[in-house]
């Protein structure tokens, strides 16, 4: 297996009870890559990111990072390997404040040997997260405000800075843009952008087909648990993606999947 | 650069509307509580020239009536105890039922551990186990009391947390559980007679020196370290806890197993205070310890609430049971005017919620 492989799932199937989510998926992602996964509601996409990132346990198939076959027993697992996520959830504490949220499950701490009893460095955290919302120039009133009372797009915002502050090896984006404005959508993007710049990997998931365009190498559809096609953005359009979302169309190598 | 302490994106951030915390809300009712006790006390014709908060002697210099002080604060100090855990409990959107019977089955427990073999030259007539049971070092009743606390809160957290029974469920039947552990420890005697150390830990003012003690430690644990801030996290959004990485099981876990042990410790303070330990003790001391909790401004929904809080809404009871005795009215009326203001309470919470959303 080639170290230029970030990501590769083979099979990865995952059933819900009698729900068959997700079937067979075979994905591969290479080092540097933006790819996109598309496809329509209840498609499977949201599933596909939970089995990866540790959230959910698959039925069968693997996964392997870097070249290395990961299981990750749980979501921190994946996050200290380096796979960072924006969920479709926002996974945010409504009751807790900002940088709370940014360093929840992985806080500073001072005097560790008091084991959970620890101490927050609530100051260092604080400033961390000063600096990540600035380095991304995500826009919220105030970090010592509880995400309560914030709007959608500022919530989008807090769970977007938290993937932007920490360093990581696979970033993945589940509909960051879904809630924002014109102005936030933008920023976003810019921060896909400087992730690309840096030779950073990215799975966006995203219904725009103009975001999309714009800012991946390669689209991957997802239509009824199962990848229909995969295609580097020179060789399609908007149309042909369509096509293959809607079911008109299935790709020669998946042919007989769906 | 933007400046992102204030509002970038056209929003304000309004610095005075934050630092009124809900904790002043409570300190308010309490003050208007203590007030209307006061007010009553020199209108109601029966009451001749006593006050309610100074001394009745000499009221004119302003001096607290310290004596009365003291009740109020030593009658809700052991349930007090018991709220500091069953605040953290319902943080996480828990609830605890078990720990008033938790309570009489520390007592007995620890006390039978703590006994004294001679009672003015004769043996103990109270006396459970052999002398090998009698004039033990205090530490380990206590020892033994809080560990089979934290066994309890153990079972508890675990049936809640792996086999996701609702914690309504899972900590009514272990009240039944502590209640027959109570009744069977002695085969339902009474176990008297302690040593003179056993007996200090609940002497005096021993219980409020405890009560905020560990309010102290827990204020400062609940807001200060790694353990209160998944605490809060998961009571706020469970599923997000997990998703950032926290051990939302082993946490919950953790925090019966705390609650629990705080409500033994309860248990071993009310033996040591009373001198005597019997089966039907702590009767209803759940519901007034969830009740602290609940005029201290917690939501049932798990996510708010503080140790401050509860502390507050511990001295609001004691202030009411002892204001009732106070204009001389019993028990009876004392328990529907508490009922009443829990409602009260929880009304008030649901009102500040809607208004917040
Ligand atoms: N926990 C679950 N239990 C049962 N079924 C589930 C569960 N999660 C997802 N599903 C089902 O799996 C299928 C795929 O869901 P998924 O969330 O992956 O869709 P998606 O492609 O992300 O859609 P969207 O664009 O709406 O986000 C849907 O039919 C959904 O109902
Ligand atoms: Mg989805």
């Amino acid at each position: 297996m080639s170290d230029d492989i970030v990501l590769r799932t083979e099979n990865l199937t995952k059933h819900y009870g009698g729900v068959h989510a997700l079937m067979g998926a075979n994905f591969e992602m290479r080092q540097g890559e933006h790819v996109a996964i598309m496809g329509d509601n209840g498609a499977g996409k949201s599933t596909f990111v939970r089995q990866i990132t540790g959230v959910e346990q698959r039925t069968s198939g693997k996964v392997s990072l870097y070249g290395e076959e990961v299981n990750f027993g749980g979501p921190l697992e994946a996050r200290e390997a380096g796979i960072e996520t924006v969920f479709q959830t926002l996974a945010l504490a409504d009751d807790l404040d900002v940088s709370d949220n940014l360093f929840l499950g992985r806080e500073m701490t001072k005097f560790d040997w008091l084991g959970p009893f620890r101490f927050l460095d609530y100051k260092g955290m604080r400033k961390a997260t000063m600096e990540g919302l600035v380095k991304t120039g995500v826009k919220i009133p105030n970090i010592r405000n509880t995400i309560r009372n914030m709007s959608g797009g500022q919530r989008q915002c807090v769970a977007i800075a938290r993937t932007a502050t920490f360093a990581s090896r696979l970033t993945i984006m589940d509909e960051p843009t879904a809630a924002l404005g014109v102005q936030e959508t933008a920023q976003v993007e810019n921060i896909i952008r400087t992730l690309k710049d840096q030779g950073e990997p990215l799975i966006l998931v995203s219904h725009n087909m103009r975001q999309v365009f714009d800012l991946v190498d390669r689209i991957i559809v997802f239509r009824r648990g199962r990848i229909v096609a995969n295609l580097n953005k020179e060789d399609t359009d908007g149309q042909d993606v369509v096509a293959y979302i809607t079911g008109a169309k299935t790709g020669e190598e998946f042919a007989g999947a769906a | 650069m933007p400046d992102t302490s204030h509002g970038i994106g056209g929003l304000t951030f309004d610095k005075a509307k934050r630092s009124w915390p809900n904790e002043l809300n409570i300190l308010l009712a309490l003050v208007i509580i203590i007030v209307v006790f006061e007010v009553l006390g020199q209108v109601l014709p029966y009451m001749n020239d006593q006050s309610f908060l100074f001394d009745s002697r000499d009221r004119f210099d302003s001096i607290f009536n310290e004596a009365r002080l003291q009740i109020i604060i030593l009658q809700v100090a052991i349930i007090g105890i018991i709220a500091l855990g069953v605040t953290q409990v319902i943080i996480t959107a828990g609830i605890d039922l078990s720990s008033g019977p938790l309570v009489a089955a520390t007592a007995m427990i620890a006390m039978s551990f703590g006994q004294t073999e001679l009672v003015n030259g004769f043996p103990n007539p109270k006396a459970l186990f052999g002398t090998w049971a009698m004039d033990l070092p205090v530490v380990l009743p206590v020892v033994i009391g809080l560990a089979f606390g934290a066994i309890i809160g153990a079972i508890n957290g675990t049936f809640i947390a792996f086999l996701r029974i609702p914690p309504f469920i899972a900590t009514l039947g272990m009240f039944l559980i502590c209640r027959g552990i109570a009744l069977w420890w002695s085969g339902g005697n009474p176990i008297s007679f302690p040593t003179e150390s056993f007996k200090y830990i609940g002497s005096g003012m021993m219980p409020v020196v405890w009560f905020l003690s560990l309010a102290v430690i827990f204020h400062v644990i609940m807001r200060y370290t790694v353990y209160g801030k998944h605490t809060y996290a998961i009571g706020s959004n469970e599923e997000a806890a997990r998703m950032s990485g926290i051990n939302v099981k082993r946490h919950k876990v953790m925090v019966y197993t705390v609650a629990s042990s705080l409500a033994a410790f309860a248990g071993v303070v009310l033996a040591a205070k009373s001198e005597t330990a019997q089966a039907g003790m702590g009767e209803f001391y759940e519901l007034f310890a969830i009740a602290m909790a609940v005029i201290g401004g917690i939501s049932l929904q798990g996510g708010r609430g503080s140790i401050i809080g509860t502390v507050l809404g511990a001295m609001v009871l004691g202030v009411i049971r002892s204001g009732f005795t106070y204009i001389k009215l019993d028990g009876s009326y004392q328990l529907m005017a508490m009922g009443s203001i829990i409602i009260a309470a929880i009304i008030l919470d649901q009102y500040r919620q809607r208004n917040k959303a």
